[in-house]
């Protein structure tokens, strides 16, 4: 199950409270941060698609990544959860260094994504998509997987905790239905409820709401409030700047690989900086006359 | 024409020794393949290091079968380790590219004038392999079957054979059903989601090549046991795509698609054989000669497998939904 922090109040208005007095400046420092990064960097030839100096993550809120395209958030995301290897950097998670752990180890640990190509394990059937997610079946080991009676009980188990968490997402009346014949929509809802039969303490969703029909954006929007109501830190990416809006308690801004800006959403959404990346670096110049020394000041903002 | 002469015939080589040995590399690919989407191109590699395990231990050493058969399956592993370590963490596709040349580099190196006097060169190594196996045959000495031609050795092979056949896709059975059969089908569908929840993949894509492989090295085993001879060039890389080609015929990822795809495979190709041999020496066809057969039969096979792959593209056994899902 989800692991419950020790905190004396989660969800929406305990993330606001603890973040509030959160400097507004890239690489804040947090209260309470589940995860934090230094100096991640990720080459691709000469592009240098990631450069992080210092980044926190608030356990118990919903932080948003956001940037525009090439911005380097999803390289982030494969970086963290080490699907990528950085050319540089460190990473804590839990006060744990986790840089260089392999990625199921991390998943292993609480730390689960989600993919911005939806992974529905297409011929396999939602129930089984589901047990996947549990830990520590002793089924999976091969000599075990021989014996059935030493795995029936983890699996009726297992298969419970899998009902439940179907029947939050919608999906109870699928489960014997193959992955691959769900809509894209209902597909996201799967790979979002296996990655909780994890038992995560952080996910991270990339792009959970790309290619999603506005009616069921609402209803993934609720299951990821309900994710942090349940003391689960969120962290997503996502392009759309309503729906960051909506649902996030903090969000951390990339372009060109770097964060360039931090804050709750209202303060980011307002920031020129901000505007800037998504926009061009020409929007607004004729006014102000210094689209060019605001990117330098991000990096000098790096604590 | 003798009709009762060729369905004799070929029955006797549809579910016959030499069937056996594909049914044994077609259930190892199974799991590699059909479960767990490892794409190996060299599983005659792993039939070889059974029959050579054979033939060096009980020819060259004279140490007796039964430690062959210990070290056919040690050998067999080893050669899945080998293989896997490097190319296991990688896509797909490196391991077929490995896989197969290390057949071929496994080939050559038994057939190498350098090793003759342990592997006996193009030669291989010929006597008296498996004596004590065939020393256990419990059938009378006078034994014959009505219709079936096998001699009284290879109705042995054929019912040990069989036996170790069945007990194999048992054990797949077992597997692929437990939830170890699970993650590696997960494997088989999306990689990474599976690492995304925990597991650690290049373990379970280890222990499906070793354990396809050793029941590939079963196949071997029993092909020096039966045919009392190892040689180098019947190991050659084709064989691994007639054991692919029964694979998909029976319906890869079905317990059941090796047995059926053999059964079929031999059938087809023993029949056209012996009804084309049969028709031209009857001179029924003129503009053919008996020794085309060989060849033509492999073209009416491949025609055949055309079709089935056009009407039934999933195999005897195999689920059109599940096909359906892969264009999505």
């Amino acid at each position: 199950m989800p692991a419950k922090t020790d905190h004396m109040a989660t969800g929406h208005a305990a993330a606001v409270e603890a973040l509030r007095d959160v400097p507004q400046v890239p690489g804040a420092p947090k209260p309470d941060p589940v995860v934090i990064a230094d100096h991640v960097s990720r080459q691709f030839g000469g592009l240098k698609a990631v450069d992080v100096a210092h980044v926190e993550i608030q356990r118990g809120a919903i932080t948003a990544l956001i940037g525009p395209n090439g911005a380097g958030k999803t390289t982030l995301f494969n970086l963290l959860t080490g699907f990528d290897k950085p050319d540089t950097g460190t990473w804590t998670f839990n006060d744990k260094s986790v840089a260089g752990t392999a990625p199921h180890r991390l998943a292993r640990m609480g730390m689960v994504r989600t993919f911005q190509l939806t992974k529905a394990l297409s011929r396999m059937s939602v129930i089984d998509n589901m047990l996947l997610g549990a830990h520590g079946q002793s089924g999976e080991r091969v000599l075990n997987a021989l014996v059935p009676f030493t795995w029936r009980g983890q699996e009726r188990a297992n298969r419970e905790r899998a009902m439940v968490l179907l029947e939050r997402f919608n999906l109870h009346e699928k489960i014997d239905d193959f992955a691959g014949s769900l809509s894209g929509g209902q597909r996201k809802l799967l790979e979002m409820a296996r990655a909780l039969m994890v038992g995560p303490e952080i996910v991270m969703l990339d792009e959970p709401m790309a290619g999603v029909n506005p009616a069921l954006t609402q209803s993934l929007l609720g299951h990821i409030k309900n994710i942090r109501e349940e003391g689960t830190t969120v962290l997503f990416v996502e392009h759309d700047m309503d729906m960051v809006h909506d649902i996030s308690d903090w969000v951390i801004v990339m372009a060109q690989g770097q964060v360039i800006a931090e804050g709750p959403p209202d303060a980011v959404m307002k920031n020129p900086q901000v505007i800037e990346a998504y926009l061009g670096s020409r929007h607004g110049s004729a006014l102000t006359d210094d689209g060019t020394s605001l990117t330098a000041d991000s990096q000098g903002g790096n604590a | 024409m003798d009709f009762v002469q060729i369905f004799s015939l070929t029955i006797t080589q549809a579910v016959g020794v030499t069937a056996l040995i594909y049914l044994f590399a077609a259930i190892g690919l199974n799991v590699q393949f059909g479960y767990t989407g490892l794409l190996n191109f060299g599983q005659v590699a792993f039939v070889a290091a059974g029959a050579y395990a054979v033939g060096v231990i009980v020819l060259t050493f004279d140490l007796g079968l039964w430690l062959a058969v210990v070290v056919g399956v040690v050998v067999s592993t080893l050669l899945a380790l080998l293989l896997g370590i490097p190319t296991l963490r990688l896509r797909a596709d490196y391991l077929a590219i490995v896989t197969i040349a290390a057949s071929e580099l496994l080939r050559l190196l038994v057939r190498s004038i350098a090793f003759k006097d342990v592997f006996g060169g193009a030669q291989g190594l010929n006597g008296k392999l498996g004596q004590e196996f065939h020393d256990l045959n419990p059938l009378p000495a006078d034994f014959t079957l009505p219709v079936l031609t096998w001699s009284r050795q290879d109705l042995w092979v054929v019912i040990v054979g069989w036996s170790l056949a069945l007990l194999f896709t048992l054990l797949v059975w077992g597997l692929v059903r437990s939830p170890w059969g699970r993650v590696v089908k997960g494997i088989r569908e999306d990689e990474d989601a599976v690492v995304s929840l925990g597991k650690n993949v290049f373990v379970y894509k280890m222990q499906a090549l070793i354990i396809g492989g050793g029941i590939a090295a079963f196949g071997g085993i029993l092909w020096a046991v039966a045919k009392q001879s190892v040689q180098p060039d019947t190991f050659q890389p084709d064989f691994t795509f007639f054991v692919y080609t029964i694979l998909l015929l029976g319906g890869a990822a079905r317990v059941f698609g090796p047995i059926a795809g053999t059964i079929i495979f031999w059938f087809l190709l023993a029949g056209f054989g012996e009804l084309l041999s049969s028709l031209i020496n009857n001179g029924y066809i003129e503009f053919l000669t008996p020794t085309d057969v060989g060849s033509i039969r492999f073209m009416l096979m491949g025609l055949g497998l055309m079709l089935l792959m056009i009407f039934r593209p999933q195999g005897i056994f195999g689920d059109r939904r599940e096909l359906a899902l892969d264009a999505r």
